[in-house]
């Protein structure tokens, strides 16, 4: 089985994300599982949702307290709740920022986990560039794709193509195209110096 | 259904689709062609009465009805009333909700409308608290209404489906109690049957008694002592028939859609089991996952689902737990001042048994249920380490704090400000 939390702030769509990976998921063929823990319920307020995606009928309830992947979309968050806890040793990061991790002050936080499973990628400027909104959800979930390598790209846009109809859906997945190409293009270069691209 | 998801051909006459549990309910529900919906919206019921007023609008429920009234108490009594006139009559609350609804609820079963009404979990204020536990349904379950408790939202949808008939066949009204959130909010992969397979199952509402003007009746008449007891007496005898009618509507239910849901209680790895553990509601799931990683450390747990609470299964309980050695309840309420309140009833229906019943405080206001905290609970059980009732994972350094301060200071101020300041979070982290 397969944990992924994600968080960020009421209004990102992080509760979003959680359901397009589920239902990517169920498009490959796969058993998946979401589910958001609400804050107060406003906009701006931290939010977490989870996913659970195996091969088997998931029975289990409980929150993801040892997420194998961690997705963090508003990086603001990154000091403030405990985000990285439970994350397995060699789990999967993926973070929102235009920032290097050095500059985000977890880079030797993160130093233990291998490097090719860390990755900060510019999702709310790929969200700019397709849909004029920092819309970061969908090219994380596209950076998810390549990262993991779990789900395919195809069965991610197919989610979004099913969740939002007509022009939108397809900038959805051209943004997710985005984020995964990202993560490939960048995943040879050293930790710290990939960081600054932009999304195009 | 909806025209944007993904359906997949599922198993016979049902389509398959990854979807929430809240519009799996909603489209279980549309399928059994209710005639009058009535409902107030509140978190986490909201995603429920939002695609079923969508649904009405858009002409996708027939000649349903939809009222948006100005409260859970109006929403109750306009189905009330409907009911009354024939119509099958279906709503959804919640928490203060349900409360605030509390004496329709009474009324609806006094006066046995078969109405359903969903159930989105929630606890029960002060402190307010939007998050899952059983709090709200636990509080009207001596109202007189059946309450049906879903494991997954695969079960939630169907039992909706088997609750018109079973609460049109007794004129009796039914709770489908699911976890909000937790079902509520859940993406799942989800089996919906397809109308005429609902259709040939359910039979249109065919009511006992009916408001007329061509034939004129009253209903709801005063009673004195002289004929109240014989009128509850007859209330009860009605409502303990769904002990035999659940389990033929359940049997009935998967022979029609070869999918095993409902029924009064389910066992799990209960051969030569010696522990088991009782809940209701999804964290049953959770619940196997433990009981898998008990076994695979050998030692003999299973468990037992009550998935009818009320009418309560006694007997039924008490031939399935005959010879082991102890009972672990796990239970998302507290009775304050006593303690469990399923436990209660289990204990009743062991009465002369020698089995030690062990009463579990867990998940309350929506806090997470982990398999490795309930191992824990039941590794403790066995070792007769558990103080009574337990709360599963209780913060005791918190609270011994707060104790300390409140005995220093009379004025100590409100205890729930003062718990949020000592674990300075609200809701933002796994706990």
């Amino acid at each position: 089985m397969l944990t992924v939390r994600i968080h960020g702030r009421g209004g990102q769509g992080v509760v979003t994300a959680a359901e397009l990976l589920s239902t990517a998921a169920f498009a490959d063929g796969k058993h998946a599982l979401a589910f958001p823990s609400f804050g107060s319920e406003r906009m701006g307020a931290p939010v977490m949702a989870f996913c659970r995606i195996d091969t088997q009928p998931i029975r289990t309830r409980e929150a993801v307290t040892h997420p194998d992947v961690l997705i963090v979309q508003d990086p603001t968050l990154l000091h403030q709740v405990e985000l990285f806890a439970g994350l397995s040793p060699d789990g999967y990061v993926l973070i929102n920022s235009t920032f290097s991790l050095d500059e985000l002050g977890i880079g030797e936080f993160l130093r233990s986990i291998p490097s090719d499973h860390v990755c900060v990628i510019p999702a709310s400027d790929i969200g700019v560039k397709h849909m004029k909104r920092p819309i970061a959800n969908t090219p994380l979930l596209g950076a998810f794709a390549a990262m993991t390598g779990v789900i395919a790209l195809v069965s991610v846009q197919s989610a979004m193509r099913q969740k939002f109809t007509g022009s939108l859906g397809e900038a959805n997945a051209a943004a997710a195209k985005d984020g995964y190409d990202y993560v490939l293009t960048c995943a040879v270069d050293e930790r710290g110096d990939k960081h600054h691209a932009r999304a195009n | 259904m909806f025209s944007h998801v993904r359906w997949m051909k599922g198993a016979t006459n049902t389509m398959r689709a990854q979807i929430e549990g809240s519009q799996a309910v909603a489209e279980a529900v549309v399928l059994c062609r209710p005639e009058v919906i009535a409902a107030y919206p509140i978190s986490p019921q909201t995603h429920i009465v939002e695609r079923l007023s969508r649904m009405v609008k858009q002409g996708d429920a027939g000649r349903c009805q939809y009222l948006n009234v100005e409260s859970e108490f109006g929403a109750l009594s306009v189905l009330i009333g409907a009911s009354a006139t024939g119509a099958r009559t279906y709503t959804a609350t919640t928490s203060q909700g349900l409360l605030f609804m509390a004496e329709a609820v009474y009324n609806a079963a006094g006066l046995g409308l078969p109405i359903v009404m969903t159930i989105a979990n929630r606890a029960v204020g002060a402190p307010i608290n939007i998050w899952n536990d059983h709090s709200d349904s636990m509080a009207l379950r001596d109202a007189g209404w059946i309450q049906l408790y879903a494991e997954t939202n695969q079960e939630a949808a169907d039992l909706h489906i088997q609750a018109f008939r079973l609460a049109e066949e007794l004129s009796c009204p039914v709770m489908v109690c699911m976890d909000g959130y937790i079902l509520t909010h859940a993406y799942e992969p989800i089996d919906l049957p397809d109308q005429s397979a609902v259709d040939s199952f359910l039979p249109p509402f065919s009511p006992v008694q009916v408001l007329d003007p061509s034939e004129p009746i009253s209903i709801g008449a005063m009673v004195g002592p002289e004929a109240f007891t014989e009128v509850k007496y007859l209330a009860h005898r009605q409502h303990v028939r769904a002990l035999t009618l659940l389990p033929e509507i359940a049997g009935a239910f998967e022979q029609h859609f070869h999918r095993g849901s409902g029924d009064l209680y389910r066992a799990y790895r209960m051969t030569d089991a010696d522990t088991v553990v009782i809940a209701l509601g999804s964290v049953i799931g959770t619940i196997k996952d433990a009981v898998d990683g008990l076994r695979d450390e050998g030692i003999a747990v299973g468990c037992v689902k009550i998935g009818c609470y009320r009418p309560f299964p006694a007997m039924q309980l008490r031939a399935v737990l005959e010879g082991i050695s102890r009972v672990i309840i796990v239970e998302k309420d507290l009775a304050v001042g006593i303690g469990g309140i399923v436990s209660a009833d289990v204990r009743m229906a062991l009465n002369g048994l020698p089995i030690p019943v062990h009463t579990v405080i867990a998940g309350l206001g929506g806090r997470s249920i982990s398999a490795e905290s309930l191992k824990q609970v039941v590794r403790d059980a066995c070792a007769e380490h558990l103080s009574e009732p337990y709360f599963l994972d209780l913060n005791l350094r918190v609270v011994d704090e707060e104790l300390a301060r409140r005995h220093e200071q009379r004025r100590a101020g409100p205890l729930a400000e003062q718990l949020i300041r000592a674990v300075n979070t609200i809701g933002t982290k796994v706990v």
